[in-house]
């Protein structure tokens, strides 16, 4: 083990990343076994975390787990780099471990998110961890662990088709729009966590390494790259992605996923990029949306 | 039924015997269920039908003896030795389960085409507007209005729920249904339409049912063979209204003469 540094503030010193290292052997034990069993959810010991459940202790450990100290780490949430759940966990690794973070998709080698996957495409140098809530896709439908882990066992995925029946029977469509089931390699079901189902097509043949960690739940699964992700649909209802009617308002982005801003109380409302990093770099390379502030030059001999 | 008297049994129980604990649950219970016929199991509570029924459909392991069944392929395998995906892929297609209390029975959560549809894509259905028209097909047969296939079975009567389930359980054409006390707590009107209802589709389909009742009036009505229980063994057996009319156990007799006239 490193020896501590004492810092000059408060006189606290952290093993690297946090986690001791035998509680990081073992989660890198569980990551392997879920690297070579696509899809499939290893139990592992979750330890606590200073932080609450929910707030991203199974994504902590993982990237804990597998961070060294040349890697640049990424923290995103709903897309963004600069949200309280972010900034904290961000804030948490310079402080344990010392690395250098970034917002930066393609400097990132560890990309920690919650709800998105971003809009760059990823590399086989990086690993993107999710923060999982509920790693169990049959949850709502089977509430009996023992019998969900017979399903998964005996590949009997009808089940989720049935939730999927009853959307379409409710709504005229598949009104999953969020944690949509998709089939790992052809055998596991898995929930992809709470990410847009815009963003599944984007775990298909992905280079990057995808690991998943649920704390609450002490599970945690995995994508390895290039392996084929497939969400689950119907012969006459296949899956569809999300369509935006407009571009991105500040960098006229088309084919990403947006969210939609309240300006007024009048109705007033636009529509920008989710992915924060993805848009500045668009906003930074010259593109303009519909309500873009004005170009500098013009700025100046209004004034 | 003599048509069939040359046919070979679809299930074969030799010497079950489960206890639990010190007391007796069911003790060297031997019998034949062949194709196409409905085999009444009665006696009073607690003693051992329950214990039967679960014991023939594997979802109790026997202390000793052995449940063989005939696969479709003509084979008659020893049912403790298939594994855990042979067995539950005949649970989903070959066979059926009608339980007492609905709510164990059906997702209650799901709506009724959700229910009936969930074992055709269990079987690997996926196009959603055939499994609608199947499941509209079956709510029909069952006599549940087409308008209500959206709803869940929390808003259906007792009876329509037990019918939901019959429909659930026979959308996958099984060869064999096991039924425990089907109309148990209905009343005697609705319980009527039910019976009316299994027999119907148990002729037209030619199910094989072992169905469990306390009620004599059931067994009579449904069924062409039936097993008198009491503590745990068969004490009778015989053709349905040879058992009713000329009981020969005491028990039995007891049993008989307890029904109410109406």
């Amino acid at each position: 083990m490193s020896a501590p540094q004492v810092g000059s503030m408060p006189d606290i010193s952290y093993n690297f990343a946090y986690l001791d290292e035998q509680t990081k052997r073992m989660i890198r034990r569980a990551i392997l076994k879920a690297i070579a069993i696509p899809g499939y959810q290893v139990p592992f010991a979750a330890r606590e975390m200073p932080m609450p459940y929910g707030w991203g202790t199974g994504g902590v450990q993982v990237t804990a787990a597998v961070l060294g100290p040349d890697d640049v780490l990424k923290v995103i949430d709903q897309g963004a780099d600069d949200t309280t759940n972010a900034v904290a966990i961000r804030g948490f690794f310079e402080k344990t471990a010392k690395v250098a973070t970034t917002t930066s998709t393609t400097e990132a080698s560890i990309i920690q998110t919650r709800h998105r996957i971003p809009e760059t495409r990823l590399r086989d140098d990086q690993i993107l961890v999710y923060q999982v809530p509920i790693p169990e896709p049959l949850r709502f439908l089977e509430p009996r662990e023992t019998e969900t882990r017979q399903l998964h066992a005996l590949s009997e995925y009808g089940l989720m088709h049935v939730k999927l029946y009853e959307d379409i029977a409710r709504h005229g469509h598949i009104a999953t729009t969020y944690a949509y089931p998709v089939e790992v390699a052809g055998r596991y079901v898995m929930d992809p966590s709470p990410i847009p189902k815009f963003d599944n097509p984007k775990m298909d043949d992905c280079p990057a390494l995808q690991l998943f960690g649920a704390g609450r739940e002490k599970r945690i699964y995995a994508i390895p790259p290039h392996t084929t992700v497939r969400s689950l649909d119907f012969e006459d209802h296949p899956f569809r992605v999300q369509r935006f009617a407009r571009p991105c308002a500040l960098c006229g982005a088309t084919g990403v996923y947006l969210d939609e801003v309240l300006l007024d109380d009048r109705g007033g409302r636009m529509f920008v990029c989710s992915d924060t990093d993805y848009c500045t770099t668009r906003q930074e390379e010259g593109h303009r949306g519909e309500m873009s502030p004005p170009a500098r030059d013009a700025q100046e001999d209004a004034a | 039924m003599s048509a069939r008297v040359a046919d070979l049994p679809l299930l074969v129980a030799e010497g079950l015997s489960k206890d639990y604990g010190a007391r007796i649950g069911c003790r060297d219970v031997s019998l034949k269920i062949f194709p196409g016929e409905v085999l009444a199991v009665v006696g009073e509570s607690g003693s051992g039908k329950s214990t039967l029924l679960g014991l023939l459909s594997t979802e109790l392991a026997p202390d000793a003896g052995r449940v063989r069944y005939r696969l479709r392929d003509g084979r008659l395998a020893d049912l403790a030795g298939l594994g855990a995906a042979e067995k539950r892929l005949l649970m989903r297609t070959d066979w059926g389960f009608v339980r007492q209390n609905a709510a164990d029975g059906l997702r209650m959560t799901v709506s009724a085409g959700g229910n009936v549809g969930e074992r055709l894509m269990a079987v690997g259905w996926r196009n959603y507007a055939r499994i609608r028209a199947e499941a509209t097909d079956w709510l029909g047969r069952v006599e549940i209005a087409a308008d209500r296939i959206d709803d869940d079975p929390r808003a259906f009567s007792g009876g329509m729920r037990q019918r939901l389930q019959i429909a659930r359980n026979l959308v996958t054409r099984p060869r064999l249904v096991f039924m425990d006390e089907p109309t148990g707590g209905l009343d005697v009107s609705v319980q009527a339409r039910l019976l009316d209802l299994i027999r119907s589709l148990v002729a037209e389909l030619g199910l094989a049912v072992v169905i469990v009742t306390h009620d004599l009036a059931v067994a009579r009505l449904l069924s062409h063979r039936m097993v008198v229980m009491r503590h745990g063994r068969v004490i009778e057996t015989g053709l349905t209204d040879q058992v009713l009319d000329d009981p020969r156990e005491p028990y039995t007799q007891l049993l008989v003469s307890s029904v109410l006239a109406a």
